[in-house]
């Protein structure tokens, strides 16, 4: 029931946002993810065999994530719009088609967040401040007015955060800061985090990625 | 030549390494000469003042709460899916984005709106009775009370009846739409700058039914007789707001362009409506000469219809005249 369920689901989604030609199979997707596309390594061997990622390699977590986003972030990389001399090489040579198989076969990946130690009460307290309700004196916008209530992501535009590793969500920070990632839409990301301190990317990291990635508490 | 460009390109790459590269602007208009510049205060801020009693403090943070989600009343006092920070931006605070607090110090004051003398409450039941779809608290509630006070305490320290302030309402491009602009244009910024966040048809976006992205027209959105209808009002809010996040990023033009186009679109009722929308255009002509209500547009009269959104009904009892001669 739940398969069949979640199906529809995606081609709703998909559908709606234009990004593929028909739906994802998940169950093709489970099959380049795990045994890859003959050339290179299988996602699996970095982005774990749940989808979950590891924090200290700042390898993302996929599980659960957006189809439409993660389709959209394939093709950057394949294109070149978003640059990564580790990440880039394994989906260049998967097709259209390909590409929406496997991000919908991690979209329907559940799989527990991993703990992590208890942070600094005051840095989270600040990243907590900045993800709620922003530092407008200097035109922050708080996170989760476009990443959506409990920075669960909204749609395919505007990804997850909540629960994603706290190494990976600054590497992506710094990248915009310095002019390696430039592939979001319109510049709005960039907006945000070109007004962010050091400090303030340290503690928004660490408070999002120890918030449910099922926006409950 | 060569030395000096080894040089360069080293800088550049050194340069690439610490965090400062690539900037969006963030551009408002200047403030003018003699203009009072009010730093509205935090809820840190608060917290943190000695002064204030703890009690005021709740209830000052209860009209920060339903000002931030007054949603939390839809279906009692409010009928859109807007809440009030979603037109004045940064909890209210923000200059060019109309800051709340100048109500609390200019008013009591005549309002051309309704042609008398209004009250801080009754200012705040404007915004729900129009920019809300909605029915204003009683005056005199605990909603009111908080609401206000929220209002006063923002005010804190600014001049009583200093009305020469920099950055309020949203007026910075002046009344009158430019000759030259068309709908067709601005549905092109719509689709390229705007629909993204509040998607194809104007609807917004919601997550788990709560609003993310506000609607701006259709059922869910402002109605006819609110301020933001007015092509002028629109226009200025966006080129100093819009896209989020990045303030002035749109051309004059651009900004003119796509609020007529946004404001050519079809919403509730204007609550004043008599029943026909020319007459009820004419009758408040002072301020239906800034809106499209009541013009046509492709051969359809916008505005034309008994349609009042998820409103029950057309006007609120809290919309009536006062004379003052009793
Ligand atoms: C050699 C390790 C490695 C392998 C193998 C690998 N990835 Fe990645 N992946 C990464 C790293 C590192 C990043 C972050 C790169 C960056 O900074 O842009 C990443 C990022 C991504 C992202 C972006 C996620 C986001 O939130 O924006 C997607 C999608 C992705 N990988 C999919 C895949 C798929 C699909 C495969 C298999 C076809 C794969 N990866 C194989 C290391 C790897
Ligand atoms: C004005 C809207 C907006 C705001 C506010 C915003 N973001 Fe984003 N963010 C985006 C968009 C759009 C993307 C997707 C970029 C893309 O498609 O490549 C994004 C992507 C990201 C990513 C990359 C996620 C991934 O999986 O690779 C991170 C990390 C991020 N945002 C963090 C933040 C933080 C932290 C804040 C608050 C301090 C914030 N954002 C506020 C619009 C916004
Ligand atoms: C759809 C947009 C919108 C929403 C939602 C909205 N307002 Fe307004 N508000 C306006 C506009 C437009 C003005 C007039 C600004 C001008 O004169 O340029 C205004 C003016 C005000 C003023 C007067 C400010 C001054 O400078 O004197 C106050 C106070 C106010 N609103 C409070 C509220 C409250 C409280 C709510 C929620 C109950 C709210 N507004 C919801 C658009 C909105
Ligand atoms: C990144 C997402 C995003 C983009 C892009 C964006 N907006 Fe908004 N807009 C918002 C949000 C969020 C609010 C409410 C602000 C808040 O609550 O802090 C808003 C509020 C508004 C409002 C007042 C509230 C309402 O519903 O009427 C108008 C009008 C508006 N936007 C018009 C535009 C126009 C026109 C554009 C394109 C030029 C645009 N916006 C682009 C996110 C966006």
């Amino acid at each position: 029931m739940m398969q069949v369920h979640r199906g529809w689901l995606f081609s709703a989604v998909l559908a709606l946002t234009g990004v593929a030609h028909g739906a994802g199979d998940p169950e093709k997707g489970k099959l380049i993810v795990t045994a890859g596309d003959g050339s290179g390594a299988p996602c699996i061997a970095c982005h774990g065999l749940d989808g979950a990622g590891n924090d200290l390699a700042g390898i993302p977590r996929l599980a659960g994530m957006d189809a439409g986003y993660l389709v959209k972030q394939m093709r950057d990389y394949r294109s070149g719009a978003r640059k990564s001399a580790v990440m880039s090489p394994n989906v260049d040579n998967l097709n259209d088609g390909q590409i929406a198989d496997v991000a919908a076969y991690y979209a329907t990946l559940d799989t527990a967040p991993t703990s992590l130690p208890s942070g600094a009460p005051g840095a989270l307290a600040l990243g907590e401040a900045l993800a709620t309700k922003g530092d407008w004196d200097h035109y922050i916008v708080p996170c989760e007015t476009c990443h959506g209530p409990g920075n669960v992501g909204v749609g395919s535009d505007f990804p997850k955060l909540a629960g994603q590793h706290p190494t990976y969500i600054k590497q992506q920070l710094k990248a915009w800061k310095t002019g390696t990632r430039n592939n979001d839409p319109n510049h709005l990301m960039l907006a945000i985090v070109g007004r962010l301190t050091e400090t303030q990317i340290e503690a928004v990291a660490a408070w999002l990625a120890r918030q449910d990635p099922k926006g409950g508490k | 030549m060569r030395p000096f460009s080894t040089v360069f390109w080293v800088a550049v790459i050194l340069g690439s390494g610490v965090l400062h590269a690539a900037e969006v602007p963030v551009e408002h208009p200047p403030f003018k000469k003699d203009q009072y510049v009010h730093h509205a205060p935090t809820v840190d801020d608060l917290m943190k003042d000695q002064e204030i009693k703890p009690q005021l403090k709740k209830v000052i943070l209860k009209g920060r709460d339903i000002f931030m989600n007054t949603q939390q009343y839809r279906g009692k006092y409010v009928f859109s899916r807007l809440s009030c920070k979603n037109c004045h931006l940064g909890e209210g605070r923000l200059n060019w984005s109309g800051p709340i607090w100048p109500a609390a110090t200019t008013l009591p004051d005549y309002r051309g709106k309704n042609g008398h003398v209004n009250s801080l409450e009754e200012r705040i039941a404007g915004c729900f009775s129009f920019s809300l779809n909605g029915k204003p608290p009683e005056y005199g509630s605990d909603i009111m009370l908080a609401l206000s006070a929220y209002h006063q305490w923002l005010a804190l320290k600014a001049p009583v009846y200093e009305t020469h302030i920099g950055g309020r309402g949203y007026s910075s491009l002046g009344k009158d739409i430019p000759k030259d602009i068309h709908y067709v244009q601005g549905e092109k910024v719509y689709q390229a700058q705007c629909a993204i966040c509040h998607g194809a048809t104007g609807q917004g976006k919601s997550v788990e039914g709560k609003v993310v992205f506000p609607p701006l027209w259709g059922d869910d959105s402002y109605n006819w007789g609110a301020g933001m209808a007015r092509v002028y009002t629109a226009a200025s809010f966006i080129k100093n707001n819009m896209p989020l996040g990045k303030p002035g990023a749109l051309s004059d033009r651009d900004a003119w362009a796509v609020a007529l186009y946004v404001n050519s679109q079809e919403r509730p009722q204007d609550p004043r409506y008599t029943g026909d929308v020319k007459e009820t255009r004419e009758k408040y002509f002072n301020f239906h000469q800034y809106t499209m209500y009541g013009t046509e547009r492709d051969g359809v009269l916008l505005g034309q219809h008994d349609n009042t959104g998820a409103k029950p009904f057309l006007k609120p009892d809290a919309l009536r005249p006062r004379t003052f001669d009793e």
